[in-house]
């Protein structure tokens, strides 16, 4: 039969986790900074009230609206994947991971939804102040969302506050430790300000494209909301990037104590020793159980991971096989991709620091080209960090303690290989034309009057203006003119 | 509070998300499913745009429900899903075509664009809708476990009781989307909408009909519920209150009619008569009706035929965890959403500067 060719049900479990964890998360990794922009922006608009910044708003509003629906709907699958695929796993941790992900919902998500609307659609009823509230509302909605998904992930990776009952489930002992558990706190700061940058190397290869390309307009004046753009994310990418290249230097240092086979696949280190070197590149053989064609620097291995020249840093030969990361290869370049990635955000935000100090940031094409080619490397790093983390937490779900192979659904291989070929023809068509839509608004450049979501007030029902509400074209009216 | 109180609670809070779901996706997916009737472009967009500040708030109470699922009744959420699987499955993949389409219907640059995002978003919200169908159907007809895992085949789910069930809902959401159009819109597209409201109200009723009288035969345990002496006097007002609501259905359909036509001018912004609003009261009673039926014949149980939410519930400090948090917040929840179906209240006038 032509079932018998296929990979095992697990195997296929796991890679549809991954297809679909992958392309929902690249959406939240640009709507959790998004949405702070969007904060920010209109508050600065209110704080000035400079039309260039409600146009800036309104340009990245829309973008805001698209990216947000895909991720919706690409994260309801998440929450049923869970149950549907994982059905062991499900099981066993419900009583400490499901109460977890019920406040997310019940925290974040109604908050985000229950705002956006007023948010998208709501300038010309609610006016200024309430309606900034509601961006305010949506972006922290945003942040709760990760604080509490980020909680259930790393407690997968560093259990914490459990028992274990005679049936195998995990029981709840203490809730602080369960949300706090070991490697939380700077998995939260490194995955927002992760989010922080993506949306920033967006934000900046958007205005960067829009400088490259502006045509003075009849007045002969420069296209300010382009500078406004470019200028807000290289600040970003200048303060955010080092403080990132910080978070996961702690990172690190949580995982070599937590899980020690995962920091060697990193590293590609097999062997236990002193003063182990830092391999620049290589190709880690799981066979040979070596890493050939190793570029090494001495000592600083060591150095970097514990902060000392002569540290012992244990290699993955000291695991027993079956406790060993299952693609070392796939760990170990991951990393160098996420940390390549990072080094470039770093040296990018320096030199537009230098640039602004010579006055020239706008003004240096090769380095405005740099910024467009850098616009998906946030998305890129992201995801790179994630395969880092999740294929070196394999071969366990509940790390040491569960492992993938016994957390799987009893689904027939058939009916999951279905799913899967399914899963990835509805998303690449769907995200594929959203991307493609998104595309299209980066194109336009980001003009004077920018319109909103539905061409501004396409949902007003005539006339009803609640007492402090005005239309928009009054709230023009009452600022400063051009 | 003890552990089975506890959930028990719990059970009532899960069964109140999902009715939320289904009554609030229910119209918004119900739209979907009227879509093919809908004729002119000015109108579809008008019934689009009176759901477009709400839809995601609507479906975020299916994320409750699974997500609470998996809190508080793990067992249930560990055996139910892997036993819908392909239902669930085609359900949310239905709902990713829906939910985009919102927005990319508003992006769409061509009229080209335009047809196949409105195909996007009707098929999607039908595919949902019958799949979601199922699933009930499915579930009710019961769910082979064996050693806290399911123990079935990949196509249980398939049966002609699940496919009638499929094929209700998807009336019953036609029926609730008609009705929330005779609410918030009016002029032609609310002529049209009466008019659809009829004919999937009779459906509807029709598949009630169906669906409660082949119910008790499914299991001993449901048969118990309806006919045995005295529990029938307690199921009894059920079936009673369908015909009355029904009655008043088609009853406020007509007045609502009499009014459009006796009106000369638009309605002043921000009112709607009683008479555009009665129809949607009346069919979310109906649904609160079926409802009930379904609860009084599933009683206790959480994963039929034999799985009751005491089994299935999560230990009392992980339900006590989140019901302390839950009952500060589902009241915020609704308050603010109440706010926001306020603030977007009245008839939505159609063409206002669209693209």
């Amino acid at each position: 039969m032509l079932w018998d060719a296929l990979p095992s049900a697990l195997d296929l479990a796991r890679f549809q986790f991954a297809f679909t964890v992958t392309f929902h998360f690249l959406f939240p990794a640009f709507t959790i900074g998004l949405a702070s922009y969007l904060a920010v922006l209109e508050g600065l608009w209110l704080w000035t009230g400079r039309e260039a910044y409600l146009d800036v708003f309104r340009y990245w509003l829309k973008v805001f609206a698209v990216a947000f629906a895909m991720g919706v709907v690409s994260g309801l699958v998440m929450s049923y994947q869970f149950g549907t695929n994982w059905s062991v796993f499900a099981d066993r941790t419900g009583p400490v991971l499901g109460p977890v992900m019920a406040y997310e919902v019940l925290t974040a998500f109604f908050l985000e939804a229950g705002f956006l609307g007023i948010m998208l659609f709501g300038l010309g009823r609610v006016g200024k102040w309430p309606h900034f509230a509601a961006t305010c509302l949506v972006a922290v909605g945003t942040l709760i969302s990760g604080f509490w998904i980020l909680s259930a992930n790393s407690w997968m990776h560093t259990p914490a506050g459990y028992s274990i009952a005679p049936d195998g489930r995990f029981m709840p002992e203490d809730w602080w430790a369960i949300v706090f558990n070991p490697s939380f706190p700077f998995r939260y700061l490194h995955t927002i300000t992760g989010a922080f940058l993506t949306t920033a190397m967006i934000v900046g290869a958007v205005g960067a494209w829009h400088i490259l390309r502006e045509r003075r307009d009849v007045l002969g004046r420069k296209n300010e909301r382009a500078r406004i753009m470019f200028s807000m994310a290289m600040w970003m990418a200048a303060a955010v990037a080092p403080a990132q290249a910080f978070f996961g230097d702690m990172q690190g240092l949580w995982a070599l104590e937590h899980q020690p086979q995962k920091v060697a696949a990193m590293e590609g280190h097999w062997e236990t020793q002193r003063g182990a070197p830092l391999i620049l590149f290589g190709m880690p053989d799981m066979e040979r159980e070596e890493t050939k064609l190793a570029l090494e620097i001495p000592y600083l291995g060591s150095m970097i991971l514990r902060h000392d020249w002569n540290a012992e840093i244990k290699g993955l030969k000291d695991f027993p096989p079956d406790q060993r990361p299952t693609n070392v290869p796939l760990v170990f370049w991951s990393f160098r991709i996420m940390v390549g990635i990072g080094l470039l955000m770093i040296a990018l935000g320096a030199v537009s620091l230098w640039l602004r100090w010579r006055r020239a940031l706008y003004d240096t094409p090769w380095f405005l080209r740099w910024a467009v080619a850098m616009g998906p490397s946030g998305l890129f790093a992201v995801t790179f960090g994630w395969i880092t983390t999740e294929a070196g937490r394999q071969p366990f779900t509940v790390y040491g303690l569960v492992r993938t192979a016994d957390s799987v659904s009893p689904i027939a291989a058939p009916a999951v290989a279905t799913s899967l070929a399914m899963f990835v023809v509805v998303y690449f068509v769907v995200f594929g034309a959203g991307t493609w839509y998104l595309f299209r608004l980066f194109g336009h450049p980001p003009e004077a009057h920018e319109e909103g979501p539905r061409g501004g007030e396409a949902l007003r029902t005539a006339g009803i203006t609640p007492a402090p509400a005005v239309a928009p074209d009054a709230m023009r009216d009452a600022r400063p003119a051009e | 509070m003890d552990a089975e109180t506890v959930a028990t609670i719990w059970a009532f809070i899960i069964a109140a998300a999902v009715f939320l779901y289904v009554c609030m996706d229910g119209f918004d997916l119900g739209l979907g499913v009227l879509f093919p009737w809908i004729s002119g472009k000015d109108e579809r967009d008008t019934a689009v745009n009176t759901v477009a500040p709400v839809w995601d708030g609507n479906e975020t109470w299916l994320v409750l429900g699974g997500a609470g699922l998996y809190g508080v009744f793990p067992l249930a959420y560990a055996t139910i899903l892997p036993a819908l699987y392909m239902p669930l499955i085609l359900m949310l993949l239905a709902l990713i075509f829906r939910g985009v389409s919102f927005e990319m219907r508003f992006r769409s640059e061509t009229p080209g664009q335009l047809l196949w995002w409105d195909r996007a978003f009707s098929l999607g919200s039908i595919v949902a809708a019958f799949f979601q169908g199922i699933a009930l159907g499915a579930l009710v007809q019961g769910i082979r476990v064996e050693d806290r895992a399911y123990a079935g085949g990949w196509w249980d789910w398939l049966s002609p009781f699940s496919l009638l069930t499929g094929v209700a809902l998807l009336a019953g959401y036609g029926l609730l989307g008609a009705c929330w159009l005779v609410w918030k819109t009016e002029g032609g597209l609310q002529e049209q909408a009466r008019r659809l409201a009829r004919v999937f109200a009779l459906l509807t009723l029709g598949f009630i009909a169906v669906v409660s009288a082949i119910m008790p035969f499914l299991m001993p345990e449901f048969r118990a519920r309806w006919f045995d002496f005295p529990a029938i006097l307690a199921a009894l007002p059920v079936p009673v209150l369908v015909v009355f609501l029904a009655w008043r259905l088609f009853r406020a359909l007509d007045e609502s009619g009499r009014v459009a036509l006796a009106r000369t001018e638009p309605t002043p912004v921000g009112q709607t008569a009683w008479a555009d609003k009665l129809p949607f009261a009346c069919a979310l009673g109906l649904f609160f009706l079926s409802y009930t039926g379904l609860g009084i014949s599933m009683w206790p149980l959480i994963v039929p035929p034999e799985i009751t939410i005491w089994d299935a519930a999560a230990p009392r400090s992980s339900q006590m965890f989140v019901l302390v948090g839950a009952a500060v917040l589902i009241p915020t929840i609704l308050a603010y959403t109440g706010y926001t179906y306020w603030l977007f209240r009245g008839k939505i006038q159609p063409g206002k500067g669209y693209h």
